[in-house]
């Protein structure tokens, strides 16, 4: 029942490897980004090869942990761990590197990394809403463009930019069009299929051929939907999972929800929807570069005060998804999720009257036994099947 | 059947229509034995062979090393059921084990509609109070009686290694051991009540697991929450019954669905 074109998905982080590697040999650039806030329309628009940089698994943490407090969230740890144990093959390729002010861990943390490699940390506005912020974070762009050209040797066109908007709309939206699925009940794709698919898009050399690909499994889903196919039984619980981005060697939380007897139908998170929900607009009209900065700006993210787009993009997908509960995962030490959770608590709770469940884990093993007990606790709530 | 394997004690419980009856045994080092050990013991006692038990539900830390059981479910659900059985109408369950406190909130019928869980620690837990009562020289049984009417000393420390040299340094400054024990009976209920009220208040309060049987615990419940807190003399048995109810649910449902 599991769509053919996922076992290409399960191997790609190998041979985008290689790729990369061609790449480089022929004289491409490679820029490593973060966070969704990096605006890798520009990074495109520059001719260069974006990437996401690796901070999604456990092992490099106790090396972060030499240099970095161990009361810091995983995945910064295991971001700084990876760079600095050249253990990320991303971040060894990259000829430039870039990070974004989103919380205080994070931009402490860049100012350690520029040891290791030429990057540039972009200043983000503390919120959305404010008269100056559009402006502020259109400036940032600039100063980020000027930086690319300098340290990648190029020029960066309006023309270059546009043409960088159209393939990453279209990269948005394939993507977009797969998640939508889920919104069918059971659900023909698993969370930690989903989960999988959305990660290894961050590491796609080639864009065309990655949303051929994406394109391709959406294809085969909704084939898989016409037949009535689903990895679940009908009644499953649907969750929709929100709070803070998960990759693989951080899944744990959504392997525990599949595995006791959930479905993982929606990711709110920035690895998964948030960052779907609006295209940069394509208007020619327009300065590019501010279409590109209004976009990004209006991502939801807990690092913005007041945030409450996050809680309007929740109640949206809790209709759309027709979930059972909502589990909010908070990596440890993540302040800035971990006080909005008291906010998503009450709008679930007031608005919806759904269960809702907030996890404060990091990304090691050793709360298993604990997670499971909660986890499996709150499916068995959701689940008319049994009473 | 219900068979309940905490991290301490292991309890099973055996339904008959709607009687019902039970057996406790310490869990030991060995969760599937503990398991075995209670389920023979409580087929001995009601006069019942193996293959007379039509359904069992395991549940419990140990609940997945129960090959013999039907099925599997978390203490939550189970001791939601359980305490809705022994306080009919309860809507708030405090249960605190050996190794984890819980607060559950349920729709007044037994089911769980919220629950909040300690984290990975043993604060709070039965097992901090067992080793505050090493710490103290006594066991955890006599705890209660020698907190009776002393004025708690304030315990800053949740964390149970620190605590414990806590207590060793009041111990060494000469204060009275009942204050110390009252202290530490104070410090376990504050924690669940904080927890507690981190979801909401409940009207009809069940105190349920092993700390249950302590009286000072439960009256510093009540302090702490402002509120009466119910302890029944089989509240430890709260979770193997809510088990073996589930149990019971589930083969009325399979013979009505079957008929």
């Amino acid at each position: 029942m599991r769509p053919e074109s996922m076992k290409i998905f399960d191997d790609l982080r190998g041979q985008n490897m290689v790729v990369l590697e061609s790449a480089k040999q022929s004289g491409r650039k490679v820029v490593g980004m973060y966070c969704a806030y990096c605006p890798q329309e520009l990074v495109l628009a520059a001719g260069a090869i974006p990437v996401s940089l690796c901070g999604t698994r456990d092992e490099p943490i106790a090396d972060a942990e030499k240099v970095l407090p161990r009361n810091l969230c995983p995945l910064i740890k295991s971001s700084f761990g990876f760079a600095l144990t050249g253990k990320c093959p991303y971040f060894y390729f990259s000829d430039f590197v870039i990070g974004e002010t989103t919380c205080d861990g994070k931009k402490k943390m860049f100012e350690l990394l520029g040891q290791y490699k030429p990057m540039h940390v972009m200043h983000l506005p503390q919120g959305a809403d404010r008269p100056g912020a559009l402006s502020w974070w259109k400036e940032e762009l600039l100063l980020l463009k000027a930086k690319l050209e300098e340290h990648l040797g190029v020029t960066i066109s309006d023309d270059d930019l546009r043409a960088a908007i159209k393939l990453s709309n279209s990269e948005q939206l394939a993507l977009k069009e797969l998640h939508e699925l889920n919104k069918t009940d059971p659900a023909p794709v698993s969370g930690l299929d989903l989960l999988t698919v959305s990660f290894m898009k961050d590491f796609n050399v080639d864009k065309s051929e990655g949303i051929k690909l994406i394109k391709q499994l959406t294809g085969e889903v909704k084939e898989v939907i016409r037949q009535g196919g689903s990895p679940f039984r009908p009644g499953t619980p649907r969750v929709l999972l929100t709070g803070c981005p998960v990759g693989i060697g951080s899944e744990k939380v959504v392997k525990l929800l599949e595995e006791s007897g959930g479905s993982v139908v929606c990711f709110e998170n920035c690895s998964g929807y948030k960052t779907l929900d609006r295209p940069v607009d394509e208007d020619e009209r327009r300065d590019p570069l501010e279409a590109v900065a209004e976009r990004s700006l209006k991502i939801p993210c807990s690092c913005m005060t007041p945030n409450e787009g996050r809680l309007e993009l929740l109640g949206r997908l809790i209709g759309e998804y027709r979930v059972d509960g909502v589990v909010d995962l908070t990596w440890q030490a993540c302040h800035t999720y971990n006080i909005e959770a008291e906010l998503v608590r009450s709008y679930v709770r007031d608005n919806f009257d759904l269960p809702y469940l907030h996890l404060e884990t990091d990304y090691s093993t050793s709360d298993l036994q604990q997670l499971k007990t909660r986890v499996t606790a709150f499916i068995e709530l959701l689940d008319k099947r049994w009473t | 059947m219900g068979i309940d394997v905490g991290s301490i004690t292991t309890k099973a419980v055996l339904m008959n229509g709607t009687a019902w009856q039970g057996v406790l045994r310490p869990t030991g080092y060995s969760p599937r034995q503990a398991g075995r050990e209670a389920f023979g013991e409580l087929l001995d006692k009601a006069g019942l062979a193996r293959a007379e038990i039509d359904y069992i539900i395991a549940t419990g830390y140990g609940r997945i090393s129960l090959d013999f059981a039907n099925k599997a479910m978390t203490e939550i659900t189970c001791h939601a059921r359980g305490a809705h059985h022994l306080v009919p109408g309860v809507d708030m369950v405090i249960d605190i084990g050996g190794q984890d406190s819980k607060v559950i909130f349920t729709d007044k019928k037994g089911n769980v509609t919220d629950f909040y869980m300690n984290d990975k620690c043993a604060a709070g837990t039965g097992r901090f109070l067992q080793v505050m009562a090493a710490a103290m020289g006594v066991d955890v049984s006599e705890l209660a009686d020698l907190a009776r009417g002393r004025e708690p000393v304030q315990i800053s420390n949740m964390c149970t290694v620190f605590a414990e040299s806590e207590a060793i340094s009041l111990l060494a400054e000469g204060v009275e051991r009942g204050r110390i024990i009252a202290g530490i009976h104070r410090s376990v209920a504050k924690r669940v009540a904080a927890m507690a009220e981190k979801i909401g208040k409940g009207e009809l309060i069940a105190f349920t697991g092993g700390v249950a049987k302590n009286e000072g615990v439960k009256e510093c419940l009540a302090r702490e929450l402002g509120r009466e807190v119910i302890v029944v003399p089989e509240s430890q048995l709260a979770g193997a019954l809510g088990a073996a109810l589930l149990a019971r649910e589930k083969l009325l449902k399979a013979r009505a669905s079957s008929r």
